[in-house]
């Protein structure tokens, strides 16, 4: 049972990749991203990882792809003006990724030795979580925090108007 | 059933190469960024089925920082692509191409 859900989860986040990439019109390939992620955050609560996965869901598809989707709303981007590259670039781009693919594949060939699943299905709750996040993480978590302003003062500068300043 | 480590392996790499595609296959810069935050996820996924199969938090905590480097960086990425929408009228990448303005 739960490998058949694995497999459907497996072939919804390939599909809709591949559609991301292969897809004339923006929208649709932030769409297809946000179906990607979804299937993402359903092979997190497979493995134990619930609180990720809604954590996933809330940033990933209800806050970066929102944005993105703001972006491209605002440039007023469409399927006409749409550019593409010559059919010689995109066959070597189709290549290139299908040999990195051969690479990576054989060189994780041998993997198996790894021991089998020992954890239980408390590892992703929020308090055992917690309980690492604020003793062994503690500092890299107040810095991502004054990351995390970094941005919003670098991005309200880039906005920026230029005659209003 | 538990499902072998080797599936989520692949799946992951597959992921990974899908998003690599991408960044080659198109030209407009907002597809591209939306490829590379692919290519995060599957690094994502990846590490939390090895947390999970070792029974290890650290794998889970790291992807909780990963999200948040790739919330800041998708903010300034955008702003930056706006910026130069404006200068340029153009968010296709073979036209931004050159550093001076």
């Amino acid at each position: 049972m739960t490998l058949y859900l694995f497999y459907f989860l497996s072939f919804l986040a390939i599909f809709s990749a591949l559609l991301v990439v292969f897809s004339k019109n923006p929208v649709y390939s932030v769409l297809y991203l946000i179906i990607t992620f979804f299937a993402i955050a359903g092979h997190y609560i497979l493995l134990d990882a619930q609180f990720l996965a809604v954590v996933h869901v809330i940033v990933y598809a209800g806050a970066i792809m929102v944005l993105f989707l703001y972006v491209i709303m605002l440039l007023n981007l469409n399927q006409e003006s749409e550019p593409h590259k010559s059919t010689l670039l995109k066959v070597a781009a189709v290549a290139s990724s299908g040999l990195l693919l051969t690479v990576l594949i054989g060189a994780l060939r041998g993997v198996s030795q790894v021991v089998p699943k020992t954890g239980g299905p408390e590892i992703g709750l929020v308090k055992n979580l917690g309980q690492v996040l604020f003793n062994e993480f503690l500092f890299p978590f107040e810095v991502s925090s004054i990351l995390l302003l970094a941005a919003m003062v670098g991005v309200v500068m880039v906005g920026k108007d230029e005659e209003k300043i | 059933m538990k499902i072998p480590i080797e599936y989520y392996i692949w799946l992951s790499t597959v992921l990974f190469t899908i998003g690599v595609l991408g960044v080659l296959f198109r030209r407009n810069a907002i597809i591209i960024f939306a490829c590379i935050e692919l290519m995060l996820n599957a690094v994502n996924l990846l590490m939390v089925a090895f947390s999970s199969y070792h029974n290890d938090a650290n794998g889970q905590v790291f992807v909780f920082f990963i999200m948040a480097v790739a919330a800041a960086e998708v903010a300034v990425g955008l702003a930056i692509l706006v910026m130069m929408y404006r200068n340029t009228k153009s968010v296709d990448i073979d036209i931004l191409n050159r550093l001076k303005g």
